[in-house]
């Protein structure tokens, strides 16, 4: 029965045959983390791929504590975070780790109640006390008080979280620990946390696809995984008082306030940021590098692609809902680039 | 002769030096577990299976509410499957004529070559939906137990249960069929003669087999528990222990495919590593107590 | 009298439909399953999806082309890992099989055989990945391979123990070695049935994921390097369908029917060959 075994090798050298002549000469990069960019950073490598055919940039979104955890065990070239790493995660790697802002972006609240027309609004206060499990249904006064003349359902809220180690994640707490101190104590700032209540999704791709699955649930993900799936989201209230959906301007707002203070390791928060337009729960996203990498033909390929991507690059986020970076950001970014060697 | 002698003794340790890869393989894995998953076993030492806080950031790690989840799940599919796997073993050792015997195994082949993600796809798009609408159709009276409190979600421990009973059913099936084949004819026949009706020949033919039988419930048993896939495509992903079929929860296996690339510290890897090398061990327990019942029936036989 | 006895027939009339109700209760959800894959798969498989690279998010179309060859790959890697090892192993067991290595092996085979392929993939992270500090496609074919092994030293072993003996004792009168004997004349006979084995075996491992997701992690290029990171449809199908992206969950269905496809392919191969393998014997 040679047939069986000849047919194996033809496969073998069939699949060879595919794929040399499409990677004869490319190199390839790894990276991995958060999902929160993943879209634009799909469509960047995929553009700068059609630019520069040798540079394959192969990017795994699986949560900003997945990327943190590789780059540090360096099984990835690099990484990508909405959660800053911590003092602690930064000792622990084996070498520097510099933190870059790409792009600024939001996170929405999402909410699956087909009865009810309207957009919501919710405040911060509310949005904690759901995610502590305090506020159990719909029809509760605090969400009522935030939408008068809105008949919201008595169902119960089925609270969605990241399973994952998530930036997302960082950001939403973050922002629920400056509006709730019941919500700091108890739950506290990073990117895994012990969530009170809910079910798990992996990735915004997970929380996302719960959600939309599951009437009378509630999540939190960025800006585009609720516009590319068209589920509702809600506005949040800001740090001025007033209810702020997320948009491409509401997010720039935000950043526009970070502008002026950036600390030079780029490692800020910008959630609850005041200004009357601001939106609330707006971050930036950080490639993370070494200082030093081993492979310095790929760290100039990879810096090559930053750069484009901190200039051209910005032109491509409006389209897919994030901010670009401000100016005077984008030329300290490029200028911190040179750092990596 | 020395040269034969010596030929054979090449022959012996050539293939014995590769064959003896299996048991270090074995052993390795063993090593490797304990190896990496020491920092967590000093830290929580056995208090790790009792305590139920999942908190990667302050860096607490209970296992509880994943073992309750496994077994629990696991235990379900059992309950749900045995009855149909030995409905189907009977059916073909027995009951079905010779001609109409081959369509019913090849099929049973084909629901146990279902690659898990494909159960695990159907279970997102098809069979949560459906368990949704049961959760959503409970009257308020029956909701009102342990058993079924919660909102109708749809993923959770009824979805988990019902699609790894799926998955086990041709499992147990097949093997309790060969340890039923393997019952002696003369035993079935001296029944049948004491004028027994066919379903009393077929409870004593299961009670002949009764230790081949429980080793292949308890095949099924070993499957079950280490299910990664379907399970964490249906469960809910909640590391939170409850009794109720309708609450979202967790099991081992999913923990550890769902945290395993973002273990952001060595504490939290090792922890993980921990609950994988406790899955080892009670995987690899059931199946051995599995196969020495199986061995036994047929070791009677001769 | 008559009344136990109707009792009797009647527990046994309800016994045995409750065997047969088994059976179509077993059978309702492979067929649900099947329809599910084939209605919602079908439509999706285009020539684009079996070619095309996947596009960035959010963008429809692309396909899962990398992924498929990359399955191609990692299976053919785990089976030049496992089959010679696992025959080897076999052979040595069928010969020596009253032998403490042989009562090992035996055990070991067993054991692995019945551990999760989480766990196997947590070796494989252990062994493969971490000391090389990155994820790749050997990896990922060191951990298939580990799984395929038993499954291949138990086949080898039971099919050269039902080569009829007189063959062995010719090959012996004749004046072939022991090692002679097996590798020209024993294994020949017995090698359809091992080969048999072996495509049940690719058959089974085509369709794991839990093992790749932390060590041939995932590409979205094409890549046929070892020492690379590479994509696999089992795991593209497993992204694609907890996303909420309704063009990729129909990719995700297209991706099972290739999946399934693939492995009837292989049963059937497996089924063809036994039944070859019968008229042989018989002629």
């Amino acid at each position: 029965m040679k047939s069986s075994r000849s047919l194996l090798g033809w496969a073998l050298v069939a699949a060879a045959a595919c794929a040399v002549p499409a990677t004869a000469g490319a190199v390839q990069i790894d990276g991995a983390g958060a999902t929160f960019p993943y879209p634009i950073y799909s469509k960047w490598f995929s553009e700068y791929n059609k630019i520069r055919p040798d540079v394959q940039i192969n990017y795994q979104s699986i949560g900003s504590g997945g990327g943190i955890r590789q780059l540090s065990n360096q099984t990835v070239f690099f990484g990508a975070s909405d959660g800053p790493m911590t003092n602690e995660q930064l000792l622990a790697a084996p070498g520097k780790i510099l933190h870059f802002p790409m792009v600024l972006g939001g996170v929405v609240p999402i909410y699956n109640l087909p009865d009810v027309g309207a957009d919501l609004n919710f405040s911060g206060t509310v949005l904690a006390d759901i995610y502590l499990g305090k506020i159990t249904k719909w029809n509760d006064p605090a969400i009522a008080k935030d939408n008068p003349g809105v008949t919201l359902p008595g169902s119960d809220i089925t609270v969605v979280h990241r399973a994952d180690g998530s930036g997302t994640s960082y950001i939403w707490v973050d922002y629920l620990s400056k509006v709730s101190p019941e919500f700091k104590s108890k739950v506290g700032v990073a990117t895994a946390v012990n969530w009170p209540v809910g079910l798990g999704g992996k990735g915004n791709e997970g929380v996302a696809g719960l959600v939309k699955q599951t009437p009378g649930s509630i999540g939190y993900v960025e800006l585009i995984y609720a516009l590319q799936n068209k589920i509702p989201y809600g506005a949040v209230k800001n740090y001025d008082g007033n209810f702020v959906r997320a948009s491409l301007e509401s997010v720039s707002a935000a950043a526009a306030v970070a502008a002026g203070k950036m600390p030079p390791d780029f490692r800020v928060s910008i959630t609850n940021a005041p200004g009357k337009d601001v939106y609330p729960i707006s971050s930036f996203t950080w490639l993370l590098l070494y200082q030093n990498p081993k492979d310095k033909a790929k760290a100039k390929m990879m810096l090559d692609f930053m750069k484009w991507a901190l200039s051209d690059g910005q032109k491509l986020c409006g389209d897919l809902g994030y901010a670009p970076l401000p100016a005077n950001v984008a030329t300290m970014v490029m200028t911190a680039l040179n750092g990596v060697r | 002769m020395g040269r034969r002698a010596r030929e054979r003794g090449g022959f012996r340790l050539g293939t014995g030096a590769v064959a003896l890869l299996v048991p270090l393989l074995v052993a390795g894995i063993a090593v490797v577990l304990t190896w990496d998953s020491l920092l967590s076993v000093r830290q929580f030492g056995l208090g790790f299976w009792k305590n139920s806080t999942w908190d990667p950031v302050a860096g607490v790690f209970g296992a509880f509410p994943f073992i309750w989840g496994t077994l629990y799940s696991s235990l379900l599919a059992l309950l749900l499957s045995t009855p149909i796997a030995l409905g189907i073993a009977v059916f073909l050792s027995d009951l079905s004529p010779r001609p109409l015997r081959q369509p019913p195994v090849f099929l049973t082949e084909l629901l146990a070559a279902i690659p898990s993600i494909v159960y695990g796809l159907w279970g997102i798009f098809v069979l949560v939906p459906a368990v949704r609408r049961i959760e959503t159709l409970t009257p308020a009276w029956l909701r009102r137990f342990p058993l079924f409190e919660g909102p109708p979600v749809g993923v959770g421990l009824l979805a988990a249960g019902l699609i790894l009973s799926v998955m086990v059913v041709p499992f147990t099936a097949s093997v309790a069929r060969e340890v039923l084949k393997a019952v002696p004819a003369n035993q079935r026949e001296g029944a049948y003669a004491l004028g027994a009706t066919r379903w009393e020949a077929i409870r004593m033919a299961l009670f002949y087999g009764r230790q081949g039988i429980m080793g292949a419930v308890m095949l099924g048993l070993g499957r079950a528990l280490g299910e990664t896939m379907a399970v964490t495509m249906v469960i809910g992903n909640t590391p939170r222990a409850s009794l109720s079929l309708f609450a979202p929860q967790y099991t081992m296996a999913a923990v550890i495919a769902n945290e395993f690339s973002e273990a952001a510290d060595d504490l939290y890897l090792h922890a993980l590593v921990e609950i994988g090398l406790v899955l080892f061990v009670i995987t690899v327990a059931i199946n051995t107590l599995s196969r020495l019942l199986i061995w036994r029936v047929g070791a009677e036989r001769a | 009298m008559n009344g136990t006895r109707l009792r009797r027939r009647l527990a046994s009339a309800a016994a045995v439909g409750f065997c047969i109700l088994s059976v179509v209760l077993a059978l309702v959800p492979l067929g649900f399953i099947l329809f599910f894959v084939l209605k919602e798969g079908l439509p999706a498989l285009t020539f684009d999806f079996l070619t095309r690279l996947p596009k960035p998010v959010g963008e429809e179309g692309g396909g899962m082309g990398n992924a498929i060859v990359g399955s191609a790959i990692l299976i053919a890697l785990a089976g030049v890992i496992a089959v010679p090892i696992g025959i080897v192993s076999g052979i040595h067991v069928a010969e020596f099989r009253a032998g403490r290595v042989a009562t090992a092996v035996r055990f070991a085979a067993d054991v692995l055989n019945g551990v999760p392929s989480i766990v196997v993939g947590i070796f494989a992270y252990s062994i493969a990945v971490m000391p090389f500090g990155r994820f790749s496609a050997l990896a990922g074919g060191v951990a298939l391979g580990i799984m395929m092994i038993p499954l291949i030293v138990r086949t080898t072993e039971e099919l050269l123990n039902l080569v009829p003996p007189s063959l062995r004792d010719g090959a012996l009168a004749l004046g072939a070695t022991r090692a002679r004997a097996v590798f020209s004349v024993i294994l020949p006979a017995a090698l359809p049935g091992i080969l048999t084995g072996v495509l049940v075996a690719l058959a089974r491992i085509a369709g794991e994921t839990a093992p790749l997701l932390f060590t041939a992690f995932n590409n979205r290029f094409w890549s046929a390097r070892l020492d690379q990171p590479i994509g696999s449809l089992t795991v593209q199908i497993y992204t694609y369908a907890i996303s909420p992206y309704d063009d990729w969950h129909r990719q995700a269905w297209a991706g099972a029917t290739v999946l399934i496809g693939a492995v009837l392919l292989f049963s059937l191969l497996a089924r063809t060959v036994i039944r070859r393998l019968e008229r042989m014997h018989h002629a």
